[in-house]
């Protein structure tokens, strides 16, 4: 690593440090209605989306009614992706005059970027029209990412209201997100990334004749518009297949640094965000430091395995599957990121990471998207592990544990264990069933643990809705489309359920004001127990699978093994 | 029954903001602001389009510098990598025959050091940089092919100098020429 490296990765953790007090603060007062800088120019929108849709935003609603209009939206929205791909032939905005897609593969992209996974089993330039790309997919970027925040939105609720069964509004809490934090943040990235050369126009695809003579055929779009929202909605489906990777998604370094802060600034601000709702600004930094110390665990381990050198290929620079303007250390840095928070987006390509880089991108989703994780769903799956912390510490020290003054009962802690397991459910039983079937084997590119690698992390990508992928697997196969489709659901709904039943069970509950007796969640000790939970939970769901992928894969490679 | 009509108009309400009014917008704005970089900064030769500044091309051509490898040969439909793992023996036998072409190719010495990214294969499969060390390599190679004296390889040698682009805000990411215009360049030696 040159020194120019590792001034571009402090500058990026400086400026996500910097950012996360400013737009946490600013969520918050629009979450909660208060006036802020954006509602002189954008308020009239709000009122007029309540009057369209005949929507009352004074009514609040408990969490069945919460869960039940966060499903039936998300349902719709489901149907109509899915609709628009088997028709897309029959739709207008289709200048490449691209076929309508399997149904198969439809059900699988409908689910993804309904649960925010961005999951892609297609290839963007050559299988989806402008029209499924702009209304289909770009909506639910935008819609995906304003539930994950109402989730966490009603569990804020239900953790600092007291004595009632009203969580709030789903309706007004998507409208607020999407009108106030995602439009505003997604034009000005996205007139940037322009700027920085990627495309934002209606041509198919261009022929032009090369320089040496022969045709080469480049895809266009409205490419910067879509980029913009799925990166700050830890979205991350690319435009293009080989996401921000391809020089017109990501076309200098400045665009790589600029939608790498995009992944990070939302998750990272709204710890800030939680901190003001319930009451204690602390409390926000508390988690904040508990996922920037795994963030940045996880960064070293992979920015030293790619730089360390191996008996294949001596110190030669890993530039397989990895741009030259972006190098290795931006590479890597991305890499982390993305799958810390469930984003997805690549800049380059994961399964040619050296194998104790992708364990690590494995690891980050593995342990539930909470280091940071998705827009909403990494913290409110970080309170999760918080109630199992606090929970633990309760049994050591034979209290009723308590949260902020709620105490933690059976119902919550079951729920939690619910919505632990749900995922891990999912990576484990389905790669296990993938790597026994014939329909699973035959989609692999790599043999060895490598190839066992790349079933684990569809699994895991799939369960932990992040959408990043060891692209060499076909996964564009009616097995793999299924499994990985329902995988998403079982990963985005068996979190958000649990997570909803817990808000409404606490909002009933009294607060008890603290005493000596009270065990502190705002202290070191707590980060560093939370973090000690985090890791045993994940680690020993997920070790053994990891041996047989990642670890003995780097144990070979070190002896200069190859398959 | 109010949840499912709340839900369907609400839906429609942000599929025209955010997956019409929003994209529209967007390409508005920057088709005023921006016309060439929103249209996939196009570069010309004699008033003909030659390829996108930012798409990387096959060059296998003696007489012009060679791109990184792509796995999908430069043809962008679609675009990707290898994806092969460090341990798939296919990479290692692919890496070495490269070396060697790469050697062969440019008459290097034997034990010369080939840049990383002349060996391996993109991201994208789209590639449209190299690294500077990568071009001097190939100058000799180009000169000779093209038959130049030694004041239009000494004009070689300004030319890929001038096409390098140093860290952008002198910060962010690696240094670096674009091939294609680079070829463009060295086609206009005299």
């Amino acid at each position: 690593m040159t020194t120019g490296d590792i001034l571009q990765v402090i500058l990026f953790f400086v400026v996500i440090i910097a950012i996360t007090p400013f737009l946490g603060n600013f969520m918050s007062r629009v979450f909660t209605g208060k006036r802020h800088i954006m509602m002189p120019a954008l308020g009239w929108l709000e009122k007029l989306t309540y009057r369209f849709s005949g929507v009352n935003p004074e009514e609040e609603s408990n969490w069945k009614e919460y869960a039940i209009g966060l499903l039936m939206f998300n349902l719709i929205g489901f149907v109509f992706v899915f609709l628009i791909q088997l028709f897309q032939a029959q739709l207008p905005m289709n200048p490449a005059v691209l076929p309508n897609v399997s149904w198969h593969s439809a059900f699988n992209t409908a689910v993804s970027f309904m649960t925010n996974t961005n999951w892609q089993g297609y290839a963007g330039e050559t299988t989806l029209s402008f029209a499924v790309q702009m209304v289909g997919l770009t909506v639910q970027n935008f819609v995906s990412a304003a539930t994950g925040m109402a989730v966490l939105l009603a569990l804020i609720r239900g953790i600092s209201r007291k004595t009632t069964d009203k969580l709030g509004n789903f309706w007004t809490d998507i409208t607020r997100s999407i009108l106030y934090v995602l439009i505003p943040l997604s034009i000005v990235l996205a007139i940037l990334l322009v700027g920085q050369g990627v495309v934002q126009n209606f041509k198919g695809h261009e022929t032009i004749g090369t320089l040496q003579g022969t045709q080469q055929i480049i895809p266009m779009g409205p490419a910067a518009s879509q980029i913009a929202i799925k990166q700050l909605g830890s979205n991350g489906g690319g435009f293009f297949n080989a996401n921000s990777a391809h020089p017109f998604e990501n076309p200098t370094p400045f665009s790589n640094f600029l939608e790498l802060l995009s992944i990070l600034i939302i998750p990272a601000a709204l710890t800030f965000t939680y901190g003001k709702l319930v009451g204690s600004t602390r409390q926000g930094w508390i988690i904040f430091s508990t996922m920037m110390i795994l963030l940045i665990a996880g960064l070293s381990i992979s920015l030293y395995s790619e730089y360390s050198g191996n008996p294949v290929f001596g110190h030669l620079p890993l530039m397989e599957g990895k741009e030259t303007r972006f190098g290795i250390t931006n590479s890597v840095l991305w890499s982390t990121v993305t799958t810390a928070v469930s984003s997805g987006s690549v800049n380059a390509m994961h399964a040619s990471l050296s194998p104790l880089a992708g364990m690590v991108a494995m690891i980050n989703i593995m342990l539930g998207e909470v280091v940071f994780g998705g827009v909403g769903a990494g913290l409110y799956g970080m309170v999760i592990f918080i109630i199992l912390t606090v929970f633990i510490a309760g049994l050591m020290v034979g209290r009723t544990p308590e949260y902020l003054g709620k105490k933690i009962e059976a119902f919550e802690v079951k729920m939690a264990i619910l919505s632990v397991l749900a995922p891990s459910f999912v990576i484990l039983i389905f790669t296990a069933w993938a790597s026994v079937s014939q329909a699973g084997l035959s989609g692999l590119n790599n043999s060895g643990p490598h190839g066992f690698s790349e079933m684990l992390y569809a699994y895991a990508s799939a369960a932990g809705n992040n959408g990043s992928a060891f692209a060499g697997l076909n996964a564009n196969t009616v097995f793999y489309n299924l499994t990985l489709g329902f995988g998403m659901l079982i990963g985005r709904f068996g979190v958000i359920i649990p997570v909803l039943a817990i808000a409404g069970n606490m909002a009933g509950k009294n607060i008890t004001p603290g005493s000596s007796g009270t065990f502190r969640t705002d202290n070191w000790l707590f980060i560093g127990l939370l973090i000690a939970v985090i890791l045993i939970v994940g680690g020993l769901t997920f070790f053994p699978a990891l041996s047989f992928g990642p670890i003995i894969e780097h144990l070979l490679m070190k002896s200069g093994i190859t398959f | 029954m109010k949840t499912l009509a709340i839900s369907l108009k609400i839906f429609f309400f942000f599929t025209v903001l955010t997956g019409i009014i929003y994209p529209l917008f967007i390409t508005g704005i920057t088709q005023l602001a921006f016309p060439s970089k929103a249209n996939g900064s196009l570069v010309y030769k004699d008033n003909k389009v030659v390829g996108s500044k930012l798409i990387g091309q096959q060059f296998d051509s003696a007489c012009y510098f060679t791109s990184r490898p792509s796995a999908i040969s430069f043809n962008p439909l679609p675009s990707g990598g290898s994806n092969y793992g460090l341990t798939n023996s296919k990479l290692k036998t692919i890496v070495s025959e490269r070396r060697k072409q790469f050697i062969e190719f440019n008459q290097l010495d034997s034990l010369a050091e080939v840049p990383s990214e002349m060996i391996f294969a993109s991201a994208s499969g789209l590639d449209p940089h190299i690294s500077p060390q990568a071009a001097f390599l190939q100058v000799d190679r180009i000169a000779r092919a093209r038959n130049f004296s030694s004041v239009q390889k000494q004009q070689l040698i300004r030319c890929v100098n001038d096409c390098k682009e140093t860290r952008q805000f002198s910060l962010f990411g690696n240094e670096r020429i674009n091939v294609l215009l680079l070829n463009l360049g060295i086609d206009k030696i005299r």
